[in-house]
């Protein structure tokens, strides 16, 4: 199956060709068809490398901890371009292709200004997100993360709401900051190691006191991504004024890049200094939980609300990774693949309600029970898997996160669990004041319940949510031996005194 | 075996998904039908199965695996279905009382527009109350724990356009999740102190573990006290207990049905029942069981004085609840599980049958629920005043104690008292003592004033205008018309489909302790129990119990008596007293009738704590510091730099991703130059 990751990766290219030579070859007056060929272009190349991942994950052999379906190609200056995939990445590539298809449908209707270019953002995104997850080569790794940013940065900039131009300005300038010390970071391990590929480094031993600084490098950016405490104001606005689509994938996928990338690099390239910043992790995780909680309790604004709940359980993600044990790293990467579908959910519900009303209000509605049965349904749904109610995915993710990290450190666990309470303080009220009570607004009368566009979105999102949460071994089933063989790396590496 | 199990469990989920995704295809009768039909046939096997536990060929412990649940490390969890002497008994008690309240549901329900909306949920609850019970490791526990709260959630929000229902919602899913924060501590404990979550492997491990130490946020513990106490908050939150009591008596904004299945006979029994599961684990947990008995007592204590201002005739039984499950939970905090068990079992009897009852009432009162507006209902509602009456003689206690004879609450409250006058050589168990005798003369008390007020006395909702508003009202609010009576003012019996589960309950609770009490508690209790609950060597609890004195036996039945000897006098004798009790009551009264200040206490600290706290951090935190010192001061000190506020402003978005691409761009290829040197 050699080849099956740079078709994945690169089929969503094939899509961006057509649908700039469609725009190219047609007339200024055929905007409108060039538009609607151009939506079903994207749907089927979406479709496509969702039917190809799906391929892959079933060649996939969940048994074997190391690199699969390696390729490795001379590629230009001396680098190679090389690309593989283990447990801990299999499952990210197949939400990506999982959710992209979903975010075209969103955005059928919802998008009218520049829809080709819109399109053709998203599907070099759908490449470069890929190219992360797939990358063997740290150079390509870096190359594919930091240009994956570059098309969300112009979804948000363009086709965002009012403010979106101090939102993608905030994205750059934390994005930027990241980078910068990650690249000097990637620069002095490959002087040292000579080499650039990942597997290779993985082996490599780092001398403790460089793995601080070289762990700080890479922090910094995931950190960003996260997004973690306190670094995660720039998402609030970003979610606020991306286009819905937009924020699914942010959501969804984009933020998972910090977890992928310190269960890819932190972890294992640098154990002693993940050792050694384990607390600080820990401290910066449960303080985003409960800080977060709190103020998504507060919040106005629907998106932005959600956008502050997904910091909350982001926190879930880190301190799992970093308490080095099964439960706690098996249910971060569970977590996050959790996360993906239901905050994705209910960016789409938002959207939903965006589409009809044109604000995000949370005073603005109210009583849309009466007149969105169906609607209300799938929004207390994913409410539900929100607060991490058992028998949605949300539940196990965090349940085995706190326990995770219950063995590395109980206060982590004690300060952390208060979003157990937090999460149904801060959900529950937004749904009650959005869906219960009378339908006073009167421009609300005619609002309509989900329409079957709208249905088959939710639908998978719905089947997904509810499977993962019954039979959450699916995921395990992939992730258990490579994440065996990472905690054995870890378990070797003992603590590190910094300054002896 | 397996496939009767399943057919028990899964068949209300099936009703549910049936009544709620179809039910306005299928239409209203098919849906009440499924629901109801599936119930039933749960019902009769639950029985069947009780029957061949108890006395057939399914004695001891088996559990059907069914799917794995989650499985990382020694982290392992199934669905499965656990079948023993413990699981029997709430088999039935769940079915039993679930049929009959989706039974009664057609006729309260009868005028409400979504009538497939609430048997769906009625049965989605049973199903989840099925899963708890028969779960065999902490996982499928926690989800039947939380999935019962969300269908509490549903029910109690059940008329969302209320918005006091909402909030009773929110705040009994929110409480219940305090006690969640400290169970779900708890099973982490369990893991780690023990390598299983699953109660079969974890059971045998627990003795070894007695007089270590644990270390948790930065204390040291003894190891199964500091497990324990974890998941007694749990049972704390579900089954309202002291602190966390504050969500049941809101509850009672949900339909009554609801009232009677959820929030009286089954899911707020899950924490004793929880407590009687981990009995190994509470046997060697000594200081988890002081507080067990001593919180239990106190909500005993507490709830049953606020019983007696309440007006409230809802509001009176769900503090009777809370009452009565604190005597449950004392009993098993001084060891005498099976005590707490038979309780457990009679009260559903009896308490649902007071909450149908007290349905009934509202139903004939047109949607009242202040007792004050009613009176001399027992001529025209004679049938739930029989009932009513049966009820609160099973509630009280009332039976004569050489012969052994009485009805339903007469076995098992003597049984706790007596349990605890056993236990009375601990300062807890002396507590514990006393308030089960004292509370019983209060639960007489605000038994019978409730029957007095109700049945008894002048009617008040004879030419009372203010009555007929409230009706009206309610007319409103539920969409339930009842022009169709023609004569409004007057109450009305209810319909039989209402009556029969009183009946058939009626029975329960005159008959459930005399049938039942030599397997739960008396010389068959090892043979009944067969291995399910847990005694620990030295625990000969039941046994002392039993040879109480006769004064011990006959003390609960003196304070009964004077309860009901103060209720008489009061309301029945000298019907203006009550007023002027609540005119000029004084400090006393108004402690009580305000429920000890609960809930304005918890708004002054918690609610308004988070809500400070939200803001302070959003504004504070957020946008002056963090946002402040960095993107927003980067720019301002760009801008006092380059004077380029401007374009910053309103910059062309084009320009940043150039910026960002010819930034990638130039940091690889300098990393190739450099890479290359």
């Amino acid at each position: 199956m050699t080849g099956i990751l740079s078709l994945t990766t690169f089929a969503p290219i094939i899509g961006v060709l057509a649908i700039l030579f469609l725009k190219l070859a047609s007339k200024p007056g055929d905007r409108k068809k060039v538009d609607a060929a151009s939506k079903w272009i994207a749907l089927v190349t979406t479709l496509a490398t969702l039917a190809i991942s799906i391929v892959m994950v079933a060649k996939f052999n969940p048994a074997e901890p190391g690199f699969q379906f390696v390729e490795s190609a001379p590629w230009f200056a001396g680098l190679t371009y090389s690309m593989g995939i283990d447990g801990i990445s299999v499952l990210l590539i197949l939400l990506t292709t999982f959710l992209m298809p979903l975010c075209i449908v969103a955005s059928w209707r919802s998008i009218e200004d520049r829809l080709p270019e819109y399109l053709i953002a998203f599907l070099l995104l759908e490449t470069l997100m890929i190219g992360v997850f797939c990358a063997m080569d740290l150079i390509l790794f870096y190359a594919f993360f930091e240009c994956g940013l570059i098309p969300m940065f112009l979804i948000i900039g363009i086709w965002g709401g009012k403010n979106r131009v101090y939102a993608a300005y905030k994205f750059f300038l934390y994005t930027l900051l990241g980078s910068v010390l990650m690249l000097a970071a990637i620069l002095t391990m490959a002087n040292i190691a000579g080499t650039t590929s990942i597997p290779a480094l993985m082996q490599f031993k780092f001398a403790p006191q460089l793995q601080i600084f070289l762990w700080l490098a890479f922090f910094a950016s995931f950190a960003v991504k996260m997004p973690m405490w306190p670094v995660h104001t720039w998402l609030p606005d970003a979610h606020v004024e991306a286009p819905t689509a937009g924020s699914v994938i942010l959501a969804g996928v984009l933020l998972k890049m910090g977890g992928y990338g310190f269960l890819r690099f932190s972890l294992p390239m640098f154990p002693d200094a993940s050792h050694y910043f384990a607390p600080l992790v820990f401290a910066m995780s449960a303080i985003a939980v409960f800080y977060t909680s709190l103020v998504a309790f507060r919040q106005t604004d629907i998106k932005k609300l959600i956008a502050y709940s997904s910091v909350a359980h982001m926190g879930f993600v880190t301190m799992g990774i970093f308490s080095g044990n099964a439960a706690g790293i098996q249910g971060a990467i569970f977590q996050m693949v959790s996360h993906g579908l239901i905050s994705g959910a209910l960016f789409l519900c938002v959207g939903v309600i965006y589409d009809r009303m044109h604000t995000r209000e949370i005073a603005f509605y109210g009583g849309l029970v009466n007149r969105m049965p169906w609607y209300a349904a799938t929004f207390l749904l994913f409410t539900m898997g929100n607060v991490g109610l058992p028998g949605t995915s949300g539940f196990v993710g965090e349940i085995l996160t706190m326990t995770g990290v219950y063995g590395a450190s109980t206060w982590t666990a004690f300060v952390s669990a208060t979003g157990v309470i937090l999460s149904a303080v801060y959900a529950l009220s937004l749904y009650r004041r959005v869906v219960f009570g009378t339908l006073d607004n009167p421009k609300l009368a005619t609002i309509a319940d989900l329409e079957p566009r709208e249905v088959i979105i939710f639908a998978p999102l719905i089947v997904g949510t509810l499977a993962l949460g019954v039979y959450p071994d699916a995921v395990f089933h992939y992730t258990t031996a490579s994440v065996d063989h990472l905690i054995e790396a870890w378990r070797a590496a003992s603590p590190v005194s910094v300054g002896g | 075996m397996t496939a009767l199990l399943v057919i028990l469990v899964f068949g209300p989920l099936l009703g549910a998904t049936v009544a709620g995704l179809f039910g306005r295809r299928i239409g209203d009768t098919p849906s009440r039908v499924i629901t109801t039909g599936f119930l039933f046939l749960s019902c009769f096997l639950s029985w069947y199965t009780f029957s061949q536990v108890t006395w057939g060929e399914w004695g001891g412990q088996h559990i059907v695996r069914l799917l794995p649940f989650i499985n990382v490390a020694d982290f392992h969890s199934d669905w499965s279905i656990r079948l023993d002497a413990l699981s029997a008994v709430m088999l039935v008690v769940v079915t039993s009382v679930s049929a009959l309240v989706h039974l009664y549901s057609w006729g309260y329900m009868a005028d409400d527009p979504s009538k497939p909306r609430f048997f769906a949920y009625l049965s989605l609850f049973t199903f989840a109350m099925l899963m708890l019970v028969t779960a065999a490791d902490f996982m499928q526990l926690f989800f039947g724990w939380e999935g019962v709260g969300l269908a509490s959630y549903l029910l109690i929000g059940f008329w969302f356009h209320k918005p006091t229902a909402n909030a009773a919602s929110i705040k009994a899913f929110v409480v219940n999740r305090v006690g969640d924060f400290g169970f779900a501590l708890g099973i982490m404990t369990i893991y780690w102190m023990f390598h299983t979550i699953r109660f079969a492997e974890l059971f045998p491990l627990i003795a070894a573990k007695a007089g270590t130490n644990w270390t948790f946020i930065s204390q040291e513990w003894s190891a199964l006290d500091l497990a324990a106490i974890l998941l007694f908050i749990g049972a704390m939150g579900k089954s309202a207990q002291f602190f966390l009591h504050t969500w049941l008596p809101d509850a009672m904004e949900g339909p009554t049905p609801v009232s009677a299945l959820i929030h009286a006979a089954t899911m707020v029994t899950a924490g004793v029942y929880m407590v009687c599961l981990l009995s190994p684990l509470f046997e060697y947990a000594p200081a988890a069981r002081t507080l067990v008995t001593v919180i239990g007592a106190t909500t005993a204590l507490f709830a049953a004085t606020v019983g007696l201002a309440q007006n409230d005739i809802k509001r009176v039984i769900a503090y009777s609840t809370c009452s009565q499950l604190g005597y449950m939970f004392f009993a098993a905090g001084v060891g005498a599980y099976q005590a707490a068990m038979f309780h457990l079992f009679t009260h559903a009897f009896f308490k649902a049958l007071l909450f149908l009852g007290a349905g009934s009432v509202i139903n004939g009162m047109h949607h009242e629920q202040d007792m004050r507006k009613m009176g001399a209902l027992w001529k025209l509602m004679p049938i739930t005043y029989a009932v009513m009456t049966i009820g609160t003689i099973a509630i009280t206690g009332i039976g004569i104690p050489g012969l052994d004879l009485g009805f339903a609450g007469f076995y098992s409250k003597d049984t706790i008292i007596e349990a605890a006058w056993a236990a009375s050589g601990s300062p807890a168990g002396a507590f514990a003592f006393v308030v089960g005798v004292f509370a019983a003369g209060l639960t007489a008390f605000y038994s019978w004033r409730l029957v007095f007020m109700t049945f008894h006395g002048t009617g008040k909702w004879k030419h009372d205008d203010h009555a007929h508003d409230a009706h009206a009202d309610h007319d409103d609010d539920h969409g339930h018309g009842h022009g169709d009576h023609g004569h409004a003012h007057v109450p009305h019996e209810s319909p039989w489909v209402m009556l029969v589960p009183l009946l058939l309950l009626s029975i329960g609770a005159i008959g459930a302790g005399f049938a039942f009490h030599e397997y739960f508690v008396g010389e068959g209790q090892v043979e009944f129990w067969k291995g399910a609950i847990f005694n620990g060597p030295h625990n000969e609890i039941l046994h002392h119990a039993h040879l109480a004195p006769l004064d011990i036996k006959l003390a609960p039945l003196v304070a009964t008596a004077i309860g009901t000897i103060g209720a008489i006098w009061v309301y029945l004798l000298n019907e203006g007293m009550r007023a002027r009790i609540a005119a000029n009551g004084g400090p006393i009264h108004t402690f009580i009738y305000n429920k000890w200040f609960f809930d304005e206490l918890y708004n002054a600290t918690f609610v308004r704590g988070a809500k400070f706290l939200g803001d302070l951090f959003w504004k504070g935190g957020d946008q002056k510091i963090i946002d402040g010192l960095g993107p927003n001061g980067v720019a301002a000190v760009t801008a006092f730099a380059g004077k380029g506020v401007g374009k910053i402003q309103t910059g062309y978005v084009y320009h940043y991703a150039f910026v960002m691409l010819l930034g990638v761009a130039g940091l690889l290829s300098y990393a190739l130059w450099a890479w290359a040197r």
